[in-house]
């Protein structure tokens, strides 16, 4: 073989994302036939690996707008859009975004409210671990009852709330096993909790004023004002209903006084 | 630069696979899947090691570093990177470097390996792409595999690729190319015998002469995997490195005279895509097992003649 410029990694990397560039040059086969198809190896190999890491996140989307639908979108995601990270569980943040703008899907508005929850999922299943706060260590913060409202949770690093127009935690729940997509109603506004239990991650369906509750906490808002808000957004809030359900799946690991810490 | 002594090299033509320090045990492995944590823990096979892509445990908690652990605990494990792209144009991405680190750090793996491929140009294609066998990417390859040894503080393994097209611009064999880099760097070679298959294939040579013309003494690990057929434009075969079938007959007749030459060599099975139950892994396993188990008794392990390469 003559020595010649060899086709530098961005040209190569231009087309492998753009069916439509040519070969680069100076790709060769042995054989001296047209490398373009031997390309298409690399180019098939890149973007349908990150269609699978689309896919693995998102099932139940994929679930919604079938196989064929669901890989020629994600087919233009991943060249819109490819991972700029190298560890690809974290890729497909943008993912919802793109289905909220992506014209053919526009006649499933819930989609992209979906698409969030599941990423969500993704997020808690590798979220740090931390210890959950027990109902012991809870009593123990609350003799002091004059200074209730002052007390200060953190939150497990899975906890996510996912509000929606849509009913996104029961579509999601009608794809798992046992689901009853036809019990659903769509058009029911629903918010979801998503945290990791152990090792399973939950989508819980919260009642209503909860999830202003829970966002409040995580944003590091006191347990009196957080309810307060709570109350504000649905008069049926039932804040012992709340810690109960937040304690006993975990979502809550520590409680403290500001300035003090209890646990 | 100059390369840290990071090993010694038998200056012999004799070498004695196993007496290198902290050496994966010298026999068969599967790769770990998240699908079969817990059957491994059930079930305990009887396998050399494990072996983990990398990238998978760079993420903060959960369920991956929990099985991850328990496993770790009874197995060794090879950890084996997809991501670093160490044959980028670019520098090394030193927080990737840094994150290996950390998790070799946790799981205190026997073996860190790589492969002699790019994947990121700004973006990452998760794919290893090829690079010219030229004096100029091996002067890189070779600087960006001393940082990598210098970072994680131990020899690392380089995987010889898989690849469908070549570069006029290469003004030498990929088994020079290797044996330059394994010369100037002291890292090991992990022999993928599949790749090297596909790759002779695609590019109309003898495997088996590729083989030996690799500088086999600094084999440390072995891969075995299957890969899917297709044509080029001329219809001569086209095989991919697929990872999604069986290791095929022609891979395992390569395998099997690696074998007879080397000895047992910790031997990985690789399946990454339509990943079969358990069971159907450690068969494979197994088979390679027998392979070796039949080379030892051929010939005794612990003396085995070198051509000089």
């Amino acid at each position: 073989m003559t020595p010649a410029r060899a086709c530098s990694q961005a040209e190569f990397a231009a087309a492998l994302l753009d069916p439509a560039l040519p070969c680069p040059p100076g790709i060769v086969a042995w054989n001296a036939s047209d490398p373009t198809p031997r390309l298409a190896v690399y180019r098939n190999n890149v973007v349908r690996s990150l269609i699978d890491a689309i896919a693995e996140t998102f099932p139940v989307v994929q679930a919604l707008v079938g196989v064929t639908f669901f890989r020629a979108m994600a087919s233009v995601f991943v060249r819109q859009a490819p991972p700029r990270s190298r560890i690809l569980v974290h890729y497909g943040e943008e993912f919802p975004k793109f289905i909220e703008q992506f014209a053919p899907a526009s006649r499933l508005p819930y989609l992209a409210d979906v698409a969030l929850l599941e990423m969500a999922r993704v997020r808690a299943y590798h979220a740090a671990d931390a210890r959950p706060l027990t109902r012991q260590a809870m009593s123990l913060a609350l003799p002091c009852e004059d200074r209730v409202g002052e007390l200060c949770f953190f939150c497990h690093p899975s906890v996510a709330v996912i509000r929606s127009p849509y009913a996104v935690a029961s579509l999601w729940s009608a794809h798992q096993v046992d689901g009853d997509i036809g019990a659903v109603d769509l058009f029911a506004g629903e918010a979801a909790l998503v945290v990791r239990e152990n090792l399973d991650v939950l989508v819980l369906r919260l009642p209503p004023g909860t999830a202003d509750f829970v966002i409040a906490i995580q944003q590091g808002t006191c347990l009196g004002d957080a309810a307060g808000m709570a109350k504000a957004a649905s008069a049926q809030f039932d804040l012992t209903a709340t810690l109960a359900l937040l304690i006993s799946h975990g979502a809550l690991t520590s409680v403290h006084l500001p300035g003090k810490t209890l646990s | 630069m100059t390369s840290p002594a990071l090993r010694d090299r038998p200056s012999t033509s004799t070498y004695r696979p196993g007496c290198v320090a902290a050496a994966l045990p010298a026999r068969a492995g599967i790769g770990l899947k998240p699908q079969h944590f817990l059957a491994v823990l059930d079930t305990r096979p009887n396998i050399g090691f494990f072996e983990v892509h990398a990238e998978n445990y760079m993420v903060d908690g959960g369920p991956f570093h929990h099985y991850l652990g328990r496993i770790r605990e009874d197995y060794p494990l090879s950890l084996h990177g997809v991501g670093l792209s160490i044959g980028s144009e670019g520098p090394l991405d030193e927080a990737h470097l840094d994150q290996l680190a950390i998790l070799i750090a946790r799981y205190d793996p026997v073996s860190f390996s790589e492969h002699l491929a790019w994947s990121t140009h700004g973006a990452f294609f998760n794919d290893l792409l090829p690079v010219p066998y030229d004096c100029a990417t091996l002067a890189r390859v070779c600087e960006h595999i001393d940082r990598v040894q210098e970072r994680l503080k131990r020899p690392m393994l380089l995987e010889n690729p898989s690849t469908y097209v070549e570069f006029t611009a290469s003004t030498m064999s990929e088994a020079r190319f290797l044996r330059n880099i394994l010369q100037q760097t002291g890292c090991g070679l992990l022999l993928d015998v599949n790749n090297a298959y596909v790759s002779c294939v695609n590019h109309g040579r003898d495997a088996l002469a590729f083989i030996n013309d690799l500088p086999l003494d600094a084999v440390d690990e072995i891969h075995l995997a299957g890969f899917s057929s297709d044509q080029d434009a001329a219809g001569a075969p086209l095989l991919i490195d697929s990872h999604d079938t069986p290791v095929d007959s022609a891979v395992w007749a390569l395998y099997a005279e690696v074998i007879e030459r080397l000895g047992p060599m910790p031997t990985l099975l690789e399946r990454d895509n339509d990943v079969p139950p358990l069971s159907a892994l450690l068969a494979e396993a197994q088979r390679a097992q027998d392979l070796m188990h039949k080379a030892a008794t051929l010939k005794p392990a612990d003396v085995v003649e070198w051509s000089c390469v």
